[in-house]
């Protein structure tokens, strides 16, 4: 008997083993990822304090956000940091390129220049807001220099806050994006180069026709990883204004865990509807990377 | 190479280059510099409005050593480590083994289970939020090191899933192929065949996994509060809040939150950068 399912396990050990391999990640990333996505689409439906019995609501919360004014502030913040975030890529090209060179000390000016990137987003909040102090914080006076004076300091004031945000996010990730397009770079085919400079290519010429088109993939990571980061902006809004001034910083994620867990009011339902619609946002950029690497895989494949 | 290097242009050129490299960087890490000023200066110096002047007295020790010794900072900075260290290990370990299965093995539902990992790894947090909230408490977990490690782990795992299958891709298969034909048990091709192969893997991911667990706030937030078990990105808001409007302790304590990784960066740079940007090139 023990003779005859070792048999068994040899013929099919093809499909046993990778099954086996496969199992305990799978039940770990299903129950703390996959099954929880579910079951926020469910609570979505519910009116639930988190602790009490939840009371049925069908699309009542979804009927709320259509009219609530702080999710569609919240929803235009999230415009402006994917648009803006987006920067970070030309950027982090154009830093990439100015260190693309063997000179000495380089090696060390790339790490110092990647720095950002490690740091953790609370303390590149906490940074930047003491940058932005009002009156003494060093961006207050240099602004101060061609005249400039921001009414309530950057983060004060409601009218600036969010791109002060935003820019304190572009720095980590204008990190990220040049150490993409130096690596991309170093694979760049010198032959090809070479051949351009022969053509006449000079200068944006070059960079346009010959390198770009070399780089495509790390801009392909680079895009993924800005819009997921973009969509993913919470920290630095925690740390910096808390939402403020007025909710005018507000994004989905922020409001969301503000209508969920914080002194707002534990708003379980709610909070799972504002979830739901930035799932949905995001899974258009997902299916969109999804397919491009399906693309490549069966590219592969051939 | 691109652009021209600067050693074939003019003289002029070189040494503008070599002036404005110093320079430009000076302007980059400026808000961080300002940050290392305002942690060795005294008390005194921003009740008097000296921001930004030289420091009246170098309080480098003093300020670092009450973080050290007059708040919780060394507890938060264990607990990361408690944290961030099995999390690491976790999810390294279960990604060996299902980038292992995908990379290796042919059977239907492989590149569907792939991208369940690969799309699982990029939704908000927040559609995860509740639920994993619920989950962990009722599980007796909320705020203990060990609810948040299965969460990271879980999470981490669609991650280095994508690494290490596309790693393992990359891998000669005429090794496998050649252990099977020997009679070679699978695990036993795990273990000794593929699992050697795949140390830089291995390496590159432990510290990019350190850096971003060590550096995770959100779900700290979420799942933690107060000193037993918060990791140092959440403890330095309480740690903030003890020591209010005190730039010298608030900006030496927020040093001191971001040495550890930036050091695993400086230590392990190769294998850092190499994780980072894979698939940066083809």
């Amino acid at each position: 008997m023990a003779d005859m399912s070792h048999t068994w396990m040899r013929r099919n050990r093809m499909t046993i083993t990778p099954l086996l391999f496969l199992l305990p990640g799978m039940l770990f990333f299903a129950a703390y990822v996959i099954i929880p996505i579910f079951q926020s689409f469910n609570i979505s439906l519910y009116e639930w304090d988190g602790l009490g019995e939840a009371t049925f609501v069908g699309l009542r919360n979804y009927e709320e956000l259509a009219t609530d004014r702080a999710f569609e502030i919240s929803l235009w913040n999230n415009v402006k940091w994917l648009l803006l975030y987006l920067l970070a890529i030309p950027a982090g090209l154009f830093i990439a390129l100015f260190l693309n060179q063997t000179v000495t000390g380089i090696r060390l000016y790339k790490s110092l220049f990647f720095f950002p990137f490690v740091i953790s987003q609370v303390v590149v909040g906490l940074v930047f807001s003491w940058f932005y102090l009002p009156n003494d914080g060093l961006f207050d006076i240099i602004s101060g220099w061609f005249g400039i004076d921001v009414r309530g300091g950057v983060l004060g004031n409601p009218n600036t806050a969010t791109y002060g945000i935003i820019a304190a996010g572009l720095w980590p990730q204008t990190a990220y994006c040049m150490i993409l397009y130096l690596t991309g770079l170093n694979a760049v085919d010198p032959e090809q180069v070479e051949a351009g400079r022969l053509d006449g290519a000079k200068g944006w010429r070059m960079l346009w026709h010959v390198i770009l088109p070399q780089l495509r993939p790390a801009t392909f990571i680079a895009f993924v990883v800005t819009i997921i980061g973009a969509l993913r902006s919470f920290d630095l809004i925690s740390i910096m204004t808390n939402g403020g001034p007025f909710g005018s910083t507000r994004v989905l994620s922020f409001y969301m865990f503000e209508k969920a867990l914080s002194e707002y009011g534990f708003r379980m339902g709610y909070g799972s509807a504002i979830a739901v619609v930035l799932f949905f946002i995001m899974l258009f950029f997902i299916a969109y990377f999804l397919w491009s690497m399906y693309r490549d895989e069966r590219a592969a494949r051939r | 190479m691109f652009p021209t290097p600067i050693q074939k242009q003019s003289r002029t050129a070189q040494l503008t280059y070599q002036s404005l490299l110093p320079l430009a960087l000076i302007m980059w890490l400026l808000p961080l510099l300002a940050v290392m000023l305002f942690s060795i200066r005294p008390l005194a110096d921003f009740t008097n409005g000296n921001y930004w002047g030289v420091p009246s007295s170098f309080e480098f020790f003093n300020n670092y050593g009450r973080v050290f010794f007059e708040s919780d900072m060394p507890r938060y900075l264990w607990n990361s480590l408690l944290i961030t260290v099995p999390t690491v290990i976790g999810a390294v370990a279960l990604s060996c083994m299902t980038g292992f299965a995908l990379g290796i093995y042919r059977f239907r539902g492989n590149l569907l289970i792939f991208f369940m990992f690969i799309a699982g790894n990029f939704v908000p947090f927040q559609i995860l939020m509740v639920p994993v909230r619920d989950l962990t408490v009722s599980a007796g977990l909320y705020d203990t090191k060990l609810g948040l490690v299965l969460f990271h782990i879980a999470f981490q795992t669609g991650f280095c899933t994508l690494f290490m299958r596309n790693f393992i891709r990359a891998l000669p298969y005429e090794l496998i192929e050649a252990a099977r034909v020997e009679g070679v048990a699978e695990w036993r091709i795990f273990w000794f065949v593929v699992l050697p192969l795949m140390r830089p893997a291995i390496a590159a991911l432990s510290v990019l996994i350190f850096t971003f667990i060590w550096n995770d706030y959100f779900w700290a937030v979420v799942l933690t509060q107060g000193p037993d078990a918060q990791p140092v990105t959440a403890g330095i808001t309480s740690f903030n809040s003890q020591f209010v409007a005190q730039y010298h302790l608030m900006s030496a304590g927020s040093i001191v939150a971001a040495i550890p990784p930036v050091a695993m960066f400086f230590l392990m740079q190769r294998h850092f950068i190499a994780g980072l940007t894979l698939g940066a090139v083809k």
